[in-house]
């Protein structure tokens, strides 16, 4: 058993925070939110050069041939210092991509970050929901997935409509799941819903019949983007449908590490502060009020920490796993970050809510985050089901 | 990063699977059909049970082969525990004495007194209690009373009280920290000592709990006379001689936290047998995160192993794991007793003795609050709570705390 950082992952994360650091995130972030457009740094050519883009693309293909924990390694880093790095969108349509051999023949300037990609995130059916669908709008009703019919040429036509995916704007080509007309029988991830069958689909973002609003939110790190397909011409990917799900899972283990990165920097400033503060003639942090309110945060931390331990382990380790893993990282991540910016701005005090300090860009990222792909309530309730399932298996 | 067995480990594995498989009707049957019921038939079998399960190997693993251990690692111990586990059997009776007071000897005790306690502990033959904890010193041990005077002669004689004592009421011996220089810092002036719990003066008396039942003792020492070669670590070093036995006791919680039966899977079936309850979104967003929490500790214990392999040693951040544990089960408890309504607290429901257990296990091994101190200040470096305690005897502590009042 060996549950550690190997030498190569301890590099990979200080190379990361070494890049990163060299960048005024906070300050960007601080600016944009004031409408500065062009106040973010662009952090691209910085993740082409790392190797970022390649990290989950075999080496066959121009990538790094890395796992999931590699890639949420990194993402902890960005997540540190809320660096708007497109990863989030990129790796799991990378994931897919790798996952099809028509897909293939994609990936070479995705490795090396020549052409970005953006994930449109489906959720896999569950327990309360039959078929595939994808984040609202507006409201909780979830619309189902894309539905896909045939060219007639050997291509695929694609309609529908998703709502705040990540990374969209500016990617070059749209990786995701569609439901093709075909009626066809299968397992129950296969086709349990009447819009057909989910297949993997790469649509370029120049086609015609796609459109990508950008959506500037609550937190303008976060690039999204409203995506919508008119018989959008779509490659037919021959993903096997697990890693059509895989790829949503992985999007969770994802968000999880960004997550509990920014709640590495939320303690840290906290802990600073708790230190140097003093009233009444002590030290903040010397009050059990306040040092229970951050031990609290370093134990929601270590939890999350040891579930992309599990996540990272099971994507291969275990796969029938991964989907509990993933899910229960983050959830617990979720609650954790949320946990995490509230106790940085009550430990600062008055002071933490105010619109020149760092506490309210973290606030801000957990008020989001936790909403983006599925929401940390839908991670949590799969990680019922998933238990529920393997009660009854017991 | 893997969760697999070196080819080491799994031979070991297989050797402990294999003798548990020859093996496993000799084990005492403690539930369902069949099982013995009577309290000291009970102890009994599995004391002999112990017996066996030492002789194989499979306890005392990580014990040095010169005291009767296998001169193990952790590893290889949880792979007996998991083993033990998987074949549906008890394991040992005494987990505090071969878990925490054994490997105290080990390290503060004499020559003699590890080649005289050592073995009968591991074998079950004897076994042993932690006489640390008094009504008026839980989570501040330090603070301990009972009062060890040193006669003419040498020996000793023990007045006090000593409160939460699992297994007192069968035990043989006990490892017990007494005052023995009031007019030193109070942590300086403790003493470790082996009692033998038959000694004339020692009372043992069972401490019923909200359950109704007595799962913790109290024992009385009155008068009670020791000999000079029953401190252990020598005198005036209780404190680091204690401090050893609690890093063993974090070890145990790291090694075996699921150990507690507090096992999510368990949670999810009660919850799952109510047809309604399994798909109301309220229940399953409890549900989902009671257990990511409690899967969060299984992973936690894992890395807590990773460490223990690479020859670290698990800091008091690991009893955030026990927090973690104790409020999920808690959480857990509530949530079950919501969905399947008065019912689980009857006295014949599998959770009503758990929903009773669980309020007091918040302040076992130190309150959470006192742990979420410890962990502020050593974790995360916070300034330290002030004390009165700091630099004064411990004789002239009761009256600056009369003063502060």
């Amino acid at each position: 058993m060996n549950l550690a950082l190997s030498d190569e992952q301890v590099f990979l994360r200080e190379a990361a925070r070494g890049a990163l650091s060299r960048f005024k995130t906070l300050e960007a972030a601080r600016e944009a939110l004031d409408g500065e457009d062009k106040a973010l740094p662009e952090l691209w050519p910085t993740a082409c050069e790392a190797g970022w883009p390649g990290l989950l693309i075999d080496e066959a293909h121009g990538g790094a041939g890395l796992d999931a924990f590699d890639a949420m390694l990194v993402l902890g880093e960005c997540g540190r210092v809320l660096a708007p790095v497109a990863l989030l969108g990129h790796l799991p349509a990378t994931a897919i991509l790798g996952a099809s051999p028509a897909g293939a023949g994609l990936l070479e300037p995705l490795a090396t970050g020549a052409r970005r990609a953006a994930y449109l995130p489906a959720m896999p059916p569950n327990d309360l929901v039959d078929g595939w669908c994808v984040d609202p709008k507006h409201g909780s009703a979830r619309p189902a997935a894309p539905q896909a019919k045939d060219d007639g040429k050997g291509g695929l036509l694609v309609s529908g409509t998703l709502a705040f995916v990540p990374d969209a704007p500016g990617a070059d080509v749209l990786v995701g799941v569609a439901l093709l007309d075909t009626p066809q029988g299968g397992t129950p991830l296969d086709g349990v819903q009447a819009g057909g069958r989910p297949v993997g689909v790469a649509i370029e973002s120049s086609a015609s019949g796609v459109s990508i609003e950008d959506v500037h939110r609550y937190d303008a790190t976060r690039s999204l983007g409203h995506v919508t397909l008119s018989d959008a011409p779509a490659t037919l990917l021959d993903t096997p449908v697990e890693a059509l799900a895989g790829a949503w899972h992985l999007t969770q283990a994802l968000i999880a590490a960004e997550s509990l990165g920014s709640v590495e920097t939320a303690l840290e400033m906290s802990v600073a502060y708790a230190k140097e503060r003093h009233t009444f003639g002590r030290a903040i942090g010397s009050y059990q009020a306040v040092k229970h309110a951050l031990t609290e945060v370093l134990r929601q931390l270590e939890n999350g920490r040891s579930l992309l331990y599990y996540a990272g382990w099971s994507r291969h380790g275990a796969p029938a796993e991964f989907p509990l893993a993933a899910s229960a990282a983050r959830s617990v991540a979720g609650r954790a970050l949320d946990q995490g910016a509230r106790t940085m701005i009550s430990v600062h005090g008055g002071i933490g809510a105010t619109w020149e300090h760092d506490a309210p860009l973290y606030f801000r990222r957990a008020q989001l985050s936790r909403r983006l792909v599925g929401g940390t309530g839908a991670a949590t309730d799969r990680v019922a089901g998933e238990l529920i399932a393997q009660a009854e298996a017991a | 990063m893997d969760l697999d067995d070196t080819p080491e480990q799994a031979a070991h594995r297989t050797r402990v699977r294999a003798w548990l498989e020859e093996h496993k009707g000799e084990a005492p049957i403690l539930s369902g059909e069949g099982a013995i019921t009577d309290e000291a038939e009970i102890v009994s079998a599995r004391r002999a049970w112990q017996g066996k399960l030492a002789e194989a190997g499979l306890a005392g693993v990580t014990w040095p082969k010169e005291y009767g251990g296998q001169g193990l690692g952790p590893i290889e111990q949880v792979v007996c525990n998991q083993e033990i586990a998987k074949a549906g059997v008890p394991g040992i009776l005494d987990a505090i004495g071969v878990g925490m007071l054994g490997p105290t000897l080990i390290a503060h005790g004499s020559e003699e007194q590890k080649g005289r306690y050592l073995g009968p502990m591991l074998h079950g033959d004897e076994v042993w209690c932690q006489l640390f904890s008094e009504p008026a010193a839980g989570s501040d041990l330090a603070a301990v009373q009972t009062r060890a005077r040193r006669q003419e002669d040498g020996s000793w004689r023990l007045s006090g009280q000593k409160v939460w004592t699992t297994n007192a009421q069968f035990s043989s011996y006990g490892l017990l920290l007494a005052r023995t220089d009031p007019e030193q810092h109070k942590h300086k002036g403790l003493t470790m000592f082996v009692l033998p719990m038959d000694a004339p003066g020692v009372t043992v008396r069972g401490l019923r709990q909200i359950s109704g039942e007595a799962e913790f003792n109290e024992v009385f020492l009155d008068d009670v006379e020791l000999d000079a070669d029953a401190v252990v670590g020598g005198v005036g070093n209780g404190w680091g001689t204690a401090l050893t036995t609690l890093m063993f006791e974090r070890v145990t919680i790291g090694l075996g936290g699921e150990g507690l039966g507090f096992n999510s899977l368990r949670f999810t079936k009660a919850i799952a047998s109510d047809e309604h309850g399994r798909q109301d979104p309220e229940v399953r967003k409890e549900l989902g995160e009671i257990v990511s929490e409690l899967l969060a500790v299984r992973f936690t214990g894992y890395r807590t192993l990773t460490a223990l392999q690479k020859g670290q040693i698990p800091g008091p951040e690991a009893g955030l794991a026990k927090v973690t544990i104790v409020n999920g089960a808690i959480k857990a408890g509530d949530l079950i007793a919501d969905v399947l309504g008065p019912d689980a607290l009857d006295e014949d429901s599998e959770w009503a003795y758990m929903i009773s257990f669980l309020p007091g296990l918040k302040s076992a091994g130190g309150t959470e609050e006192i742990l979420r101190n410890t962990i502020g200040e050593r974790v995360l470096g916070l300034p330290p709570e002030p004390r009165l305690d700091k630099g004064i005897p411990f004789s002239e502590l009761r009256s600056k705390e009369g003063a502060a009042a």
